[in-house]
């Protein structure tokens, strides 16, 4: 059985991977609803389309670093530097706020930084390819980090509320629906038909199966390679903005760990990290049963001690479950997509 | 076909728990309007004993209009929050064991919310869970002093009333702020105790936190001001270092101190881990820097001492404990009206004793515990037993 | 023979270019300060940094067959906690019995994520991230919030890590079993078949199954050494700093990580070696050590770290290229 290579190649398209990929889909939408049960079960304040929303914004932020993460694990790589590029590009913003420009442009530096500190990465990678994603961007995290700390020292910078489209990128409202949901549901959108509907999707995933066979059936691997590497720092300066638009000031010390909040959740969402196998709307449901589940948890005020134990073991279990249920009952076929 | 068939059934599901949203919403939503009467007079009832209750409900009459009716979310029951800076801390578990108790004999409920992380995002996110759970009070120990503020805000428009202790949120997000000892005191009483130490010259450094915590970074602006006085002329501060609060940066910072500066006399650290790990690299050294600052007395335990081969004379703390009922009597306070938080305004704090609000250096209000207590070998052992 | 020698020849030099960023570095830094290399301060950097060179070693055995685990910083507070705990409450315990503890709760949770990877398929990243969230809250848990503070210890447990008796009063215990760790390692992966076996898991995991080597023991092996020693370095890390905090070790994952890829194991499996993972980890500890001696602001260290380690597997990267190009030369001609 060809390990990798199966599900990529498009005469196959009809049957396999499709069935393959509805399973692994279906058990998340149970594990959705499932989670969405039990929070109103545990709870009366959960079942509120004001709170429930409320709730997106708190984990939204930092699911735009979702979307172009699930990219980068479709290739097979890791970026962990994403945390440390959303405190650099908020303290960007921050400092030529204060500098007296508009926040128009301040914004646009702040996507700058992030887009220049993914491009770093890409260049970086792609020049030594040599080098593992991990080692790299674990630099480039360390060297983001300190940059920022340069520029802050201990300092904070901040006075963004008093801009008020800008306050209302995060706690703006319309209706019901809080405007980063918007934006965020629009992003996805364009990731999502980016990945699932065109040559360039497709590319990401003939590298991600076999980077050697792409690069021999004439795909330029390390210019999309750089691209992607490119758009996550883009996206974690989106993450940035909405961050600095949520605490209203920026600090050097934020949004650390924010790397493996959106691996876990890309991952949960089935996006392996040996590449090339996933798919979008995985990812997307993924971010809101991780996000839903731990506002369940918070409105009982479950001990985040506690939280982490039943995060991790959900974790586990959901990646390992089909696994082994499924494997036994349909021995020959792939059973996670 | 498949896809299509796919992204059917996810709308499908989405939109089918918007809508469970939405009807839950519309349920509960005539259920809390039925709520803010009945249980509110329920409780009354229940709590007509506890004589801090009956004021509760004129407090909230009081404070009806000025909120313009904006105070649906505390209808019925009244519970209190305390938020600290992160989980698997003493420090902070004292402070809500203090909150605890006090609560506890008012009979009031009380979530305690410890986010798995010290950082102003985690806060956020439990800020909103507390909002959606219709609380009354906030209890906060700030991990950013501005970052919070959106947040706070937020919580203050639904009626919510939020206090800080430990360590502060800017003036705009909060009501009152307990603090553990004023900012000054504690500068001057560290300042005083370098200079006892040393005697009166020579070379003394600061091992801190992370160079972004808020409440260090106070104190020593706060040391570096009483420092320009003449009688500190002779003392000559020569750095300040971050160990990050993490024991194996500390002792890397310590140690890079002692090798920097061989002339260096005192180390004060103004933070737990920073002190322990300072006093365990000094001890073992047997190194003649002495060590003074704030931390914890049972952590401290063994490294107090008046002989050469302790590396601490003498340090100071607060009583968290005490922080925590100080915190609890705020809240109580503010939910039932008998505060505002403004300025000149009294109120008894059970057997802490009275308390007078006062204004605070950053423009907002706080009430002050008390001047920091010294722990010395004399004292050490029956504290080491209690934090 | 003459094979063989020319294989040798090639790892050796491999770790050549590092010894030679080394040395720069360590000019460097003595040039900056002189006080750097002394007898006291290379003690203290061996002392201080036995739990990076430690656990550099197990994380190797994990990334040589292809895996990773970045939930040793919460087994390391784990087992640790769970030791220190016992010993506050049995405080008539040698430190023999504690350090036992350490390394069994640490051997568990090492053949835990193992038994996920290998039976349950479940990729070793996500294993153990969800291992590193586990961990980490069982390690508040069990210990209600609190600390073990340094009175609560035995002087026996305390002293172990300054003294020297194992090292026959000539250098420090920790440094000792340092030392006496890499000699057994570098044994196990240069002369055991199961040492060569991890190699050929690592390199071709099929090839190895085909060949008749059981896979999963030896994944589960792997993540279980790697438990042993991070158990191990919970025991030394509270009798070193006769602490013991729920959120100890946190980020060291990192650190060790970096510690095995700067002395050149593959996070891709199947390369690497006990004298690269030395010198990696020693890089990261004069990295740690060197930075506040240096005399920059305390805002521009982090920032010089990462800057560090960049540099370094750059350069790893081209002094391993100009010797492919050497080599090759030297076989055409």
């Amino acid at each position: 059985m060809a390990t990798k290579s199966g599900r990529v190649i498009s005469a196959e398209k009809p049957f396999n991977w499709k069935q393959a990929l509805l399973k692994w889909e279906v058990f998340l939408v149970i594990i959705f609803i499932a989670v969405n049960i039990m929070n109103a079960c545990i709870s009366p304040y959960y079942m509120s389309v004001n709170g429930l929303f409320t709730a997106t914004s708190s984990f939204l932020e930092k699911s735009f670093i979702v979307l172009p993460m699930a990219y980068v694990l479709l290739l097979g790589e890791i970026d962990i530097s994403v945390g440390a590029t959303v405190a650099l590009s908020a303290c960007m913003l921050g400092i030529s706020f204060n500098a007296g420009m508009p926040m128009g442009a301040a914004v646009l530096i702040c996507l700058l930084t992030g887009s220049l500190c993914g491009a770093l990465n890409g260049l970086i990678l792609t020049k030594f390819q040599e080098l593992a994603p991990m080692i790299v961007t674990l630099g480039t995290q360390i060297l983001f980090r300190g940059i920022a700390e340069i520029l802050l020292t201990d300092q904070a910078t901040g006075g963004f509320t008093k801009v008020a489209w800008f306050k209302n990128l995060y706690w703006g409202k319309v209706g019901p629906v809080p405007i980063m949901f918007i934006i965020f549901v629009i992003c996805a959108a364009v990731f999502g038909v980016i990945m699932h509907c065109t040559t360039f999707g497709r590319r990401m995933y003939a590298i991600g199966s076999n980077p050697l066979a792409a690069k021999y059936s004439g795909i330029h691997v390390q210019k999309i390679r750089f691209i992607i590497y490119t758009i996550t720092g883009t996206f974690s300066a989106v993450t940035a903005i909405f961050l600095a638009s949520g605490m209203g000031s920026a600090r050097s010390n934020i949004a650390s760990g924010y790397e493996l909040e959106a691996i876990s959740m890309a991952v949960l969402g089935g996006i392996l990290t040996d590449g090339g196998k996933g798919n979008f709307p995985g990812a997307i449901l993924a971010i809101f049963i991780l996000g839903f589940l731990r506002y369940g948890l918070g409105l009982v005020n479950v001990a985040s001690q506690l939280m982490m134990v039943i995060i991790g073991l959900l974790l586990i279990v959901v990646v390992m479950a089909p696994n082994l249920n499924l494997g036994r009952f349909f021995k020959k076929k792939g059973t996670r997509a | 076909m498949k896809k299509k068939l796919l992204s059917a059934i996810l709308c499908a599901a989405m939109l089918a728990s918007v809508l469970a949203g939405c009807g839950g919403n519309g349920g509960s939503g005539s259920s809390t309007g039925g709520d803010a009467n009945a249980p509110a007079a329920d409780e009354g009832g229940a709590d007509a004993g506890d004589d801090a209750q009956a004021p509760s409900d004129a407090g909230d009459d009081a404070q009806a209009p000025s909120d313009a009716g904006e105070t649906s979310g505390d209808s019925g029951e009244t519970s209190y929050a305390i938020l600290v800076k992160s989980a698997g801390n003493p420090y902070n578990k004292k402070m809500i064991e203090g909150f605890q108790e006090v609560m506890d004999a008012q009979g009031a409920t009380c979530v305690v919310k410890e986010p798995e992380e010290a950082s102003a995002e985690a806060q956020i996110k439990m800020i909103n869970e507390l909002v959606a759970q219709g609380i009354s009070s906030i209890a906060i120990a700030g991990n950013d002093a501005d970052a919070l503020q959106p947040a706070l805000e937020q919580a203050m428009n639904q009626g919510i009333k939020v206090c800080c202790m430990d360590s502060a949120v800017n003036a705009d997000s909060r009501q009152l702020f307990v603090n553990q000892a004023g900012i000054e005191i504690i500068g001057e009483t560290l300042m005083e105790a370098v200079y006892d130490i040393t005697g009166g010259e020579g070379q003394w450094a600061i091992l801190s936190a992370t160079s972004q915590a808020t409440n260090q970074n106070a104190w020593i602006d706060a040391m570096k001001q009483v420092m320009e006085d003449e009688k500190y002329a002779g003392l000559e501060l020569v750095e300040v270092a971050y160990g990050d609060d993490e024991y194996q940066k500390s002792v890397d910072q310590t140690q890079a101190l002692l090798t920097n500066y061989p002339d260096l006399k005192v180390i004060c650290a103004p933070t737990t881990v920073g002190i322990m790990a300072a006093a365990k690299v000094l001890q073992d050294e047997n190194s003649s820097v002495k060590l003074t600052g704030l931390g914890l007395p049972s952590e401290m335990a063994d490294y107090i001492g008046a002989d050469d081969t302790h590396s601490c004379p003498y340090m100071y703390l607060w009583n968290p404990i005490d922080i925590g009922r100080l915190t609890a009597y705020v809240s109580l306070a503010l939910v039932d009206g008998s505060i505002t938080g403004a300025s000149g305004e009294t109120f008894t704090a059970g057997d802490l004793g009275e308390y007078t609000i006062s204004e605070a250096a950053d423009g907002g209000t706080e009430v002050v515990l008390g001047p920091p207590f010294a722990f010395t070998p004399d004292n050490i052992e029956e504290w080491k037993n209690v934090y | 023979m003459k094979k063989k020698f020319s294989l040798k020849s090639i790892t050796s030099s491999r770790e050549t270019s590092l010894v030679i960023v080394l040395i720069l570095l360590c000019a460097f830094v003595q040039f900056r300060n002189s006080a750097f290399l002394t007898p006291g301060m290379i003690e203290n950097l061996f002392k201080n940094y036995a739990v990076t060179m430690i656990m550099a070693l197990g994380m190797m055995c994990v990334l040589l067959i292809g895996g990773i685990d970045i939930a040793v910083g919460s087994t390391l507070g784990f087992s640790g906690m769970c030791a220190s705990l016992f010993l506050r409450d049995h405080t008539q315990m040698p430190a023999i019995v504690i350090f036992l503890i350490s390394i069994a709760v640490g051997t568990i949770c090492g053949t835990l994520i193992g038994l996920v990877i290998s039976y349950g398929k479940v990729p070793p990243i996500i294993a153990t991230l969800g291992g590193m969230y586990v961990f980490r809250g069982l390690a508040y848990l069990v210990a209600k919030n609190e600390w073990v503070s340094a009175y609560q210890f035995t002087d026996g447990y305390k002293d172990f890590a300054q003294s020297k008796y194992l090292g026959f009063g000539l250098v420090n215990n920790l440094i000792i079993i340092t030392i006496l760790i890499y000699i057994l390692f570098f044994i196990f992966f240069k002369w055991t078949t199961l040492g060569r076996k991890i190699y050929a898991v690592g390199s071709n995991a099929e090839a190895a199954e085909v060949s008749g080597i059981k896979i999963h023991r030896i994944k589960i092996m792997c993540y279980a050494i790697l438990g042993f020693l991070t158990g191990l370095c919970g025991a030394i890390y509270t009798s070193l700093y006769a602490s013991a905090q729920g959120d100890m070790g946190t980020g060291l994952e990192m650190d060790v990580i970096a510690a095995c890829v700067v002395g050149g194991v593959s996070l891709n499996g199947g390369r690497g070696s006990v004298v690269g993972v030395f010198l990696g980890a020693l890089t990261m500890a004069i990295v740690g050590r060197a930075l506040p001696l240096i005399g920059v602001s305390q805002f521009w260290q982090t920032a010089i770290k990462g800057l560090i380690i960049i540099v370094a597997v750059i350069l790893n990267v081209l002094a391993q290229r100009a010797m492919d190009k050497n080599n090759l030369k030297g076989r055409e001609m």
